[in-house]
């Protein structure tokens, strides 16, 4: 089951509880340890198809719960180079690892001036607090 | 003041009321505003005492000529097929009949169990992989189909045989127009449906259903209809006759992506057109898109085995405007007969009597001095060329005390002379001379 | 215990079939079964055990107390199966000429206008499966009404209260339209600015349940009338709670144009463990070209009168299911109608009375989000047992089934925290209520005192909490047969 609540420093946040780490001109993105806790075991990624793309403050994917479905906001635009399979397949690796092996796809940045409208750890957490 | 159903004594009432603290009744109504306040008696009937209910009723139902009364050929889609005597005290078990849906999965153990063992079921009839708990019926199901086979394929053409029940064709259509679907329908080249011709239609086209067999009783050639659409990248999907599927071939064994039909023939009473319960069943890559209830297996916390309804995440009261369905109540009652029939007939039972239907239709052709419409293979029904309009046989034969069957001019041009004659393993060949005598005195 | 197929042994059956010594014609062989399919081989009185035991494992509410909110889970006659089996209901063919199926259609008829009556709305249409199929009916008549004044294409949304069923909002969708929510007031009404801000020229218009999810009579549905009507948009009336007002309040009095009924609910169809319902629709006369073919229609008066399926509709949105509707259920449901007559409205007022004295007995116990007098339904929180002691709506409800009782439904309406949705329906007797009242009682105190007990609840069923996680990651949806063993060996 999950670790204990996390906000790694070296991230940038989307206030719909996602995150982005930068490599360049791509990003791996997924979902943070608040959105995950909030949504209990995770049963299935609705993973979009390779060759799409995502579109800053759009959903991209799908994760569910038992009971719940959300819709994955993309934190940045791209066209999407790689899906996690092991999240498709294992589903429980969001919960488990949700910043490690946990992460759902990898995108080439379409527009990198988006990356200025993300938010930093600190100011992230302040948007966890207030929920 | 009692009525109905009720329990309350006077007593009870005045107890009540004022430990809510209020002085009567009107008062819990109050937060009705006065001007929407129904303020005079209902008019309706006046109420009847179970035994008066009992004669009013019997006395309604003797008006209507039922397939006891009247040697019936009538088919077309609902059949005269027998229901075992087991079936209608197990559905009465209050356990099952006044049971909600499984939501709660330690209360409801038992149906859940038996909607596995249906799905399970379904899934060895047809050569599917997942079957939902039931839908409305074998009309709506092709509507269900085709909502799997829009958001599937990403296309919005539905290609529909002609050959297909009308009445399925019909809800199709009434449903396209919300769904965002173009209907084209292909027509039928002496009785049976051309490979050719749907490979044509199916360019471009989410799904093309086909039945198996045909409304007019035909064998069609379902594994190249079914090449036909898989070809074009159009979902291939077979509306069929569960009564047929010990003889038949299973749609999953020539490559349908779904399977639907009707269940009514196994295990239900024909009561007037419903209700009923209709199958849709799919290959695993569907399950998510599948409408209604499924359930599945799971272990409890002392690891014994047990079920749950499950997937809930596709229905409505979880998902939705993004739901794959707004379904809900579904037949799951009228399921469970289904089930318990298939487990009367078992394996060998269900070869039977679908070989039972063949003979008979069979022997019909044989005795019954018209020719047939069609030059074809058929199951139980056979389509005759009649001298005279069918609906004027039809009448005629009546006061004979036979339905000779469904005069097929009620949906398709040209056919007026054309009646679809059904039989069942409830028909004898001592029936179906009767019949025969009767169609000649109406015909000759 | 095991499944009908682990009980099944090769070569045995109960059902023979008559095979009159006729030849049995050939299938081609492209056309014909190879494998056939592995259905149960069992004697008739294993296959009659197995659904006794599996009944066994059930519960209804022949068992006991149901009060399952929003599900309407009334008793059942047991008349009303006896008659739905007179063998001129149960074997009568859908196909059969109007002719002989004058009693049939003469019922159909009747149940059509007590029906009218109850909704204060003139012409109905009993063919739609069920409530939310009632619901799509509503929405495609909707459609076909705009677009026959030219205003289809310019009226594309529909609004629906944050409390709504998931089932409008999924109606919605099917129907093509776009859905707009609109939020609810502190007194659980329809928060009226938030619609007159909402409701313009492209409002096709209102679904709305009356009294609404939380139990409660919308106070202000007069005034939500005239903003969709001033608009020229219509209002819908979800059927699901009309338990609470039937001869109190009728649909088209309050102003909706389109109703549709629950007759599982509402009129004692009995649920089968998840159908089969029946969802009529009552419209205003400006709607009845647009009602789905084929129609029951009478012809003459009195003693003469026939009765007959229309099925020249120009108009109609077409067919919504098969043949004219779900008989049987129209059967039982004017049984139902027939034993109350006019005390109907005796039937609301007692479920409206019951509703409210569970409601008395609880509100020390658990948390009551809108303080009013109920209708025939009302919701509770758990939300207090929750933040003291961990106790949540769901250990509730599964402690009260070691009480022999139906949990209520729990977390609906979404807009109540930690929700419990209680409706006891007219048909209990008191001592059944003021029993649960004790349960719920003794429940909250179990939760301070001992709140293990809840979290490992249910003690008395045949299976403890499943793992639904499990069943979701790995879906098993049907048994997995022994591998087969090759032909001949």
């Amino acid at each position: 089951m999950a670790g204990a609540e996390s906000y790694p420093d070296d991230l940038k946040y989307h206030p719909e509880h996602d995150w982005a780490r930068i490599d360049g001109d791509e990003a791996v993105l997924g979902i943070t340890w608040w959105a995950q806790d909030a949504l209990g075991e995770l049963v299935h990624f609705e993973a979009p198809a390779v060759g799409g793309s995502t579109v800053k403050d759009e959903p991209y994917g799908e994760v569910e719960s038992v009971k719940a479905v959300s819709d994955v906001i993309a934190p940045l635009s791209g066209e999407i180079l790689e899906v996690n399979e092991k999240a498709i397949e294992a589903p429980e690796s969001i919960n488990d690892d949700p910043y490690g092996g946990g992460w759902l796809v990898r995108i080439r940045l379409s527009d990198p001036t988006e990356l200025d409208e993300l938010l930093e750890v600190e100011a992230y957490q302040a948007v966890v607090a207030e929920q | 003041m009692t009525a109905g159903y009720l329990s309350l004594t006077d007593r009870d009432r005045d107890e009540m009321l004022a430990a809510i603290g209020v002085s009567s009744i009107d008062e819990l109504f109050e937060q009705i505003p006065e001007p929407v306040r129904f303020a005079r008696e209902l008019d309706v009937p006046p109420a009847l005492t179970e035994s008066e209910l009992m004669r009013y009723m019997e006395q309604l139902a003797a008006k209507n000529s039922h397939t006891g009364v009247e040697l019936s050929f009538l088919g077309a889609g609902i059949y005269d097929h027998y229901v075992p005597a087991i079936v209608d005290p197990i559905l009465r078990r209050g356990e099952f009949l006044t049971a909600y849906t499984p939501y709660q999965p330690e209360m409801s153990q038992g149906v859940l169990q038996a909607i596995f063992e249906y799905q399970t079921a379904i899934c060895e009839l047809t050569g599917m992989d997942v079957s939902n708990a039931s839908g409305y019926d074998g009309f709506t199901v092709a509507a269900d189909a085709c909502f799997i086979a829009k958001h599937a394929t990403g296309r919005t053409k539905i290609v529909l045989a002609e050959t297909l029940n009308p009445q399925v064709r019909e809800v199709v259509k009434t449903y396209a127009p919300g769904f965002g679907l173009e209907v084209v329908e292909v027509g039928h080249d002496g009785g049976v449906t051309d490979p050719d011709r749907i490979a044509a239609a199916a360019v471009d086209a989410a799904a093309v259903i086909f039945p198996q067999p045909n409304f007019f009783g035909c064998l069609e050639d379902a594994p190249a209809l079914a090449a036909a659409a898989r070809q074009a990248g159009a979902l291939a999907v077979a509306h069929v006759d569960p009564t047929s599927l010990g003889v038949l071939e299973a749609p999953g064994a020539y490559g349908c992506d779904m399977a639907i039909g009707e269940g009514q023939g196994i295990g239900n009473a024909q009561s007037y057109g419903g209700p009923h319960y209709g199958f849709l069943a799919s290959r695993m890559e569907y399950v998510r898109r599948l409408p209604g209830r499924i359930v599945g297996q799971t272990t409890d916390l002392n690891g014994e085995r047990g079920f749950v309804l499950t997937l809930q995440t596709r229905e409505q009261h979880i998902r939705r405007e993004k739901a794959t369905s707004n379904m809900t109540t579904n037949q799951t009652l009228l399921a469970l007969g289904g089930l318990i029939t298939l487990a009367w007939l078992g394996p060998q039972g269900l070869r039977e009597l679908g070989e039972t239907c063949m003979s008979l239709a069979g022997y019909a052709r044989e005795r019954i001095a018209l020719p047939p419409a069609f030059d074809r293979h058929t199951f139980k029904e056979v389509a005759f060329r009649t001298p005279r309009p069918a609906v004027e046989v039809i009448r005629e034969a009546r006061k004979h005390g036979v339905h000779p069957g469904y005069a097929l001019g009620r949906d398709y041009e040209g056919m007026d002379d054309v009646l679809l004659v059904a039989v069942t393993e409830k028909r004898t060949p001592a029936d179906i001379d009767r019949l025969a005598a009767v169609l000649a005195e109406v015909c000759g | 215990m095991q499944l009908i197929y682990e009980k099944s042994q090769e070569g045995r059956r109960a059902g023979r079939i008559p095979t009159y010594g006729l030849p049995v014609p050939e299938v081609p062989a492209a056309l014909a079964r190879k494998e056939p399919p592995r259905l149960p081989e069992l004697a008739e009185n294993e296959i009659v055990r197995h659904f006794t035991n599996l009944a066994d494992r059930n519960f209804g509410v022949d068992t006991g107390f149901y009060p399952l909110g929003s599900c309407t889970m009334k008793y059942n006659p047991r008349v009303n199966e006896r008659i739905v089996s007179l063998p001129g209901f149960g074997n009568l063919h859908p196909h059969q000429e109007d002719e002989g199926a004058q009693g049939a259609l003469e019922l159909m008829w009747e149940l059509q206008q007590i029906l009218a009556e109850v909704a204060g709305l003139p012409e109905v249409t009993l063919q739609p499966a069920a409530g939310s199929q009632g619901e799509l009916t509503g929405l495609m008549l909707m459609r076909a009404y705009f677009a026959d004044r030219g205003e289809g294409e310019q009226r594309d949304t529909i609004i629906t209260a944050d409390t709504a069923h998931g089932t409008n909002p999924a109606s919605v969708t099917m129907a093509g339209y776009k859905l707009e929510k609109v939020g609810t007031t502190e007194r659980g009404n329809l928060d009226l600015d938030d619609l007159r801000a909402k409701v313009n020229e492209r409002t096709a218009g209102l679904m709305l349940t009356n009294p609404s999810t939380l139990g409660l009579f919308d106070e202000g549905i007069a005034e939500v009338a005239d903003i969709f009507h001033e608009k020229g948009a219509l209002l819908y009336y979800d059927g699901a709670n009309l338990n609470a007002v039937v001869g109190k309040s009728r649909p088209g009095d309050m102003g909706f144009d389109i109703v549709h009924y629950n007759l599982h609910k509402t009129f004692s169809q009995p649920h089968g463990g998840g159908g089969p319902g029946g969802g009529p629709v009552a419209v205003r006369g400006e709607l009845e070209p647009f009602l789905p073919s084929p129609q029951v229609v009478r012809d003459g008066v009195g003693g003469g009168a026939t009765f007959r399926l229309d099925r020249d509709r120009p108009k109609s949105i077409g067919r919504v299911r098969g043949f004219a509707g779900p008989f049987g259920v129209f059967v039982r449901s004017y049984a139902y109608m027939r034993s109350y007559g006019p005390d109907l409205t005796r039937m609301s007022e007692t479920a409206v009375l019951n509703a409210n004295y569970l409601l008395a007995g609880l509100r020390d116990d658990y948390e009551l989000p809108y303080d009013r007098h109920c209708m025939h339904e009302f919701v509770l929180s758990a939300r207090g047992l929750k933040h003291e002691h961990g106790i949540t709506a769901l250990d509730v409800a599964k402690r009260l089934m070691d009480h022999d009782v139906h949990p209520p439904t729990i977390y609906f309406p979404l807009v109540v925290p930690e929700a419990l949705m209680i409706e006891p329906t007219e048909t209990e007797p008191k001592e059944r209520l003021d029993a649960f009242i004790e349960s719920m009682k003794s429940i909250a105190r179990e939760a301070a005192e001992s709140p293990e007990v809840l979290k490992g609840a249910p003690h008395s069923r045949p299976v403890q909490r499943l793992d639904e996680v499990k069943a979701a990651r790995e879906p098993i949806v049907k048994h997995a047969f022994p591998e087969r063993s090759p032909i001949g060996a």
